[in-house]
């Protein structure tokens, strides 16, 4: 019992990581359709400012904000100067830019940063919590916090203000959500910003667990990409339990079937889930304009 | 319109990059390498990058070598094997070079190993695996230990503790692979039975569940990790997360002060093979590595501004022996210099003392290594190892 | 005659890619380059399969390097596990792709856009976990020696021998992805690009279009990986990795979605790109992205289909 408790907690570690880098996905794409394959940078961005600003000296709470804003700029430069330019090129076309940038961000932080790993100092200390015979750190608490917490602000946003309506119509129409008098460009802009606001907290809060460094963001992304379209690309909610739920059947296959093959346990349950509902599990039926 | 212009001026502009980048001075002493650096191996080729242009830069103003002075050319694989090999037939075909340092991993090596042979250029590799020198190749070297002399270090350490019953958890990445078999292989020999396995991704965050598994496993009485990059560092953290107390052993992979900062407080009692380097300031004074180790250290510290690790010593060691090599040689001619490069016998380099032959081109035994205990944040000799 | 009109001529482009073939060598001072020109006719290879899927049929695929996996490995466990001659694991190599693709694709190719490309992009990695993970098979991260592809009793070596097999081998693939476009099949996947909904309406069996140009295009991948593994003589699981096949789809959007001669040019520019960009040293990843960001921006479409159409408006 204490080792399938085990199992659990280590699922909800990792699986809470996943969950906060799949929810970056879900705005960008909620406003424009785009997926962002630069959404691991801004993770990455985000762990190593804070890192480099504490130190040189800055305080850490101070660091963290820095690189929120940093990362916060990143995105929005992304957009202006990549991703507007090229409206209406085709959807591939699209994600190849954000692939490129993803390419050029990494590069950049080589030159910037360095090449070492480097880890931040957990919110609540390093000592583990004992429950039931097995052991969670209580930073793995704090990333699954932020993940609610972010999921929630994302409901309210969208559901309670008029921005977030404004969100929600440019996803569904960009032409008819100019005509009714909504600023799209203002509104992509937006999308952006907050979903590289949304990775930097994600790198922060994660990298006490997780460690980080230039090239930290490939696999995140990759591992946030799947669990995104898991629960239905769009859905905050979906987004989480994605997460979540990956995480889970890495652990779960770790602990009881082969450690070597976790991952390929997750992509296949992935893969079994899609062909049966093919929006996700939250995701919503896409009706193909003829 | 404006669009094709630009892509024309681009396109000019790279023709003219690309036809300017292959004429450059010659009459010096060129030697290649092709280096990890970025990708998953950027922690070798990184320090192993900046140890080579260092002290080819340190050589260089102290006159050179044979009175010709050394032109460095560097190339990034990214860890790809294809790219490395591409690389390789550059460095032969193009820049025309002299001797050939580094290969940071075992696959870019294997993969390079072909082309060295057929242009007959003296090729020193910086990777772990046996396979680069068994069987011999000619014009091949390599300078870092094997992984198996690790494991058989790992385990004479164990029996001196009398523990003969151990679990391993092993990274999926080519190191901690390579390791994990030779660890099986010379396990039985070494009277050393591994109760229980485990592995982990490269870039996992957390081994709980791995730990736990062997945590239950009857009779096991050590565990041992064989793994580099971010990937130990956090195994040592949700070790003592899980409040395991068995003996705990990490490889030579991750030898450098940077595991100890990660890894934190969790990482006191761990036991690590390693080579001199590391305990450079702890060494006894009639040590004989003792002056070029305290050296490499300060020079490598002073310049890059980073703490060393042994993989820029491997670098060290390769640039070091191939310029002692050309200096006997009295010459850059490939084939006396390979010559040379077999017959280095009591070269005094960071890995250790190195004595090649014709049938050993690597030339380091067991006492290499050291082994290591992390106490109070840094290391300590194991007293009578 | 505009410029336009002969490349519409049908024939034409692939004696125009006969000639690339031929004539390059002409200027290649040294091995070197013949290696750089075997590389670029094997990549194109496989990204000719995957633009067939992607810009004829719509259809996005993440993890094409699984394929190129698949038959980099035939050719070294055949002849190193059975001892089978090199030549034939590549054709058996080529018949499992197409025998895998078949199977994945019958549930997946179900799923649209995104979904599909999480699918495949799932595909992918478990085929390179499984290369990674079966070290006795495959030797593991390290990856495995390869032996020599001989025929009729020559056994081929070299950057040039290579360069021209892959030549020969491209301009087949070519010709064949040229008349299977103008085929009904073609046409009928031309349909289904631009409306699925319009092309069942039609009467076109569309999920069998779809898995039929999946398959041949799984095919064409493995004969370029079993290529690439014979070329380098050592194959490691990078070869089927993520960022494999993010390079694939990298080559066809940049040489041009649905041109298969743009195929070639992707090819040929992300091969020679990191060639070039190690002048820049530390600065050649971001250089790197910064390029293939500000093809994309400036020539949405792909290099050869933009580069036709400033032309077309040049002549006017």
């Amino acid at each position: 019992m204490a080792e399938l408790l085990q199992f659990v907690f280590s699922g909800l570690t990792v699986g809470a990581i996943y969950a906060l880098v799949a929810l970056g996905f879900t705005l960008i794409y909620n406003a424009s359709d785009i997926i962002n394959f630069a959404q691991g940078e801004f993770v990455m961005l985000g762990g190593m400012t804070t890192v480099f600003m504490a130190l040189a000296g800055v305080p850490l709470p101070l660091a963290a904000l820095i690189a929120i804003i940093v990362t916060t700029g990143v995105g929005l430069a992304l957009h202006r100067f990549a991703i507007e330019p090229a409206r209406g090129a085709s959807s591939v076309a699209l994600i190849m830019i954000t692939i490129g940038a993803s390419v050029f961000l990494r590069g950049v932080a080589q030159v910037v940063f360095d090449k070492r790993f480097h880890s931040l100092p957990p919110l609540f200390g390093a000592d583990s919590i004992q429950f039931g015979g097995a052991a969670i750190l209580p930073q793995s608490l704090v990333v699954l916090a932020g993940a609610t917490v972010i999921v929630i602000l994302l409901w309210l946003f969208v559901e309670r203000t008029l921005l977030g309506k404004a969100v929600i119509a440019t996803a569904a129409n960009r032409l008819a959500a100019r005509l009714i008098g909504v600023d799209t460009r203002r509104i992509v802009d937006f999308s952006f910003a907050v979903s590289a606001a949304i990775g930097a907290i994600a790198g922060i809060l994660i990298t006490p667990i997780t460690l980080t460094s230039y090239d930290v963001g490939t696999l995140l992304a990759l591992k946030g990409f799947a669990a995104a379209m898991l629960g239905g690309i769009g859905s905050p909610l979906g987004a989480v339990v994605g997460g979540l739920l990956i995480g889970m059947i890495e652990a779960l296959s770790a602990g009881y079937l082969s450690s070597s093959y976790k991952d390929a346990v997750a992509f296949l349950i992935i893969l079994v889930v899609l062909v049966a509902m093919p929006q996700g599990l939250f995701g919503r039926v896409k009706v193909e304009r003829v | 319109m404006r669009t094709l212009q630009r892509v024309t001026v681009t396109a000019a502009i790279g023709l003219a990059v690309l036809l300017s980048a292959g004429h450059q001075a010659s009459a010096q002493t060129k030697i290649g390498a092709v280096l990890s650096v970025t990708g998953p191996a950027s922690f070798l080729g990184d320090p192993e990058k900046k140890t080579l242009e260092i002290y080819v830069d340190e050589i260089n103003a102290k006159g050179g070598v044979n009175g010709q002075k050394l032109q460095l050319i560097v190339y990034d694989d990214a860890g790809n094997a294809n790219n490395a090999r591409t690389f390789a037939t550059r460095l032969v075909e193009e820049d025309k070079i002299d001797a050939m340092v580094g290969g940071s991993t075992t696959g870019s090596t294997l993969a390079m190993i072909p082309v060295f042979e057929d242009a007959k250029i003296p090729f020193i590799s910086l990777a772990g695996a046996i396979q680069i020198i068994e069987p011999v190749h000619k014009w091949v070297f390599k300078t870092p230990h094997t992984d198996k002399m690790a494991c058989e270090k790992i385990f004479a350490d164990l029996k001196h503790r009398n523990l003969t019953t151990i679990a391993m958890i092993s990274g999926t990445d080519a190191f901690g692979k390579s390791m994990r078999d030779q660890c099986v292989a010379v396990a039985p020999q070494a009277g050393i039975k591994i109760a229980t396995e485990e592995s982990y991704g490269p870039r996992d965050s957390d081994m709980t569940p791995q730990l736990t598994k062997i945590h239950n496993t009857a009779g096991v009485q050590a565990v041992v990790n064989p793994g580099f990059g971010q990937g130990p560092a956090i195994v040592t953290r949700n070790y003592r997360q899980l409040g395991i107390k068995l003996p705990f052993y990490q490889s030579h992979g991750v030898a450098s002060k940077q595991f100890i900062e990660l890894a934190g407080p969790a990482a006191e009692g761990v036991r690590l093979p390693a080579a001199a380097l590391l305990i450079a300031d702890k060494l006894p004074n009639k040590d004989p590595q003792k002056p070029v180790v305290v050296n490499y250290t300060r020079t490598y510290q002073q310049k890059s501004g980073q703490a060393v690790s042994t993989f820029g010593g491997h670098a060290y060691d390769g640039l070091m022996i191939l310029v002692q090599a050309m200096q006997r040689a009295k010459s850059a001619d490939k084939s006396k210099v390979r010559d040379e490069i077999e017959k280095t016998k009591g070269y005094i380099g960071t890995g250790g003392i190195v004595n090649m032959s014709p049938t050993d081109h690597m030339g380091l035994d067991l006492s290499a290594f050291h082994m290591l205990e992390i106490k109070g944040g840094d290391w300590t000799l194991v007293p009578g190892t | 005659m505009s410029l336009r009109a002969l490349l519409e001529i049908r024939l034409l482009p692939a004696i125009l890619v006969a000639a690339i073939v031929i004539i390059l060598p002409l200027f290649f001072p040294s091995a070197y380059y013949y290696r750089i020109g075997a590389l670029v006719f094997i990549f194109a290879l496989a990204v000719v399969g995957l633009n067939l899927l992607m810009g004829f049929a719509g259809q996005v695929s993440l993890g094409h390097a699984g394929f190129l996996g698949i038959g980099a490995y035939s050719v070294a466990i055949g002849p190193v596990h059975f001892g089978a001659p090199s030549w034939l694991c590549l054709f058996v190599g080529a018949i499992l792709s197409g025998a895998v693709a078949f199977a994945v694709g019958r549930p997946i190719l179900k799923l649209k856009g995104h979904y599909l490309a999480v699918a495949t992009l799932g595909f992918g990695l478990l085929v390179a976990i499984v290369l990674t993970n079966e070290a006795g098979w495959t030797g593991g991260p390290d990856g495995m020696n390869v032996p020599a592809l001989t025929l009729f009793g020559w056994r081929v070596h070299g950057s040039d021998a290579w360069y021209w097999i892959a030549g020969a081998t491209f301009v087949g693939g070519f010709l064949l992805a040229l008349n299977l476009m103008e085929s009904p099949t073609g046409r009928a996947l031309q349909a289904i690009h631009d409306s699925e909904i319009a092309a069942r309406v039609l009467g076109i069996d569309v999920a069998r279009k779809k898995l039929t140009i999946f398959i041949i295009s799984a095919m064409y991948a493995s004969v370029a990986g079993s290529f690439l593994a014979l070329f380098n003589g050592l194959i490691t699981p990078d070869v089927a990795g993520f960022l494999g096949s993010i390079e694939l789809v990298a080559m066809v959007v940049l040489g041009g979605m649905g041109s298969i001669f743009g195929s070639l040019v992707g090819a040929a520019v992300l091969v020679v790109l990191p060639q070039v960009l190690t002048i820049f040293h530390e600065y050649e990843q971001a250089l790197l992205g910064l390029i293939v960001m500000v093809f994309m921006i400036f020539l949405r479409q792909g290099i050869v289909p933009s580069v036709t159409v400033a032309l077309a408006g040049w002549r006017k």
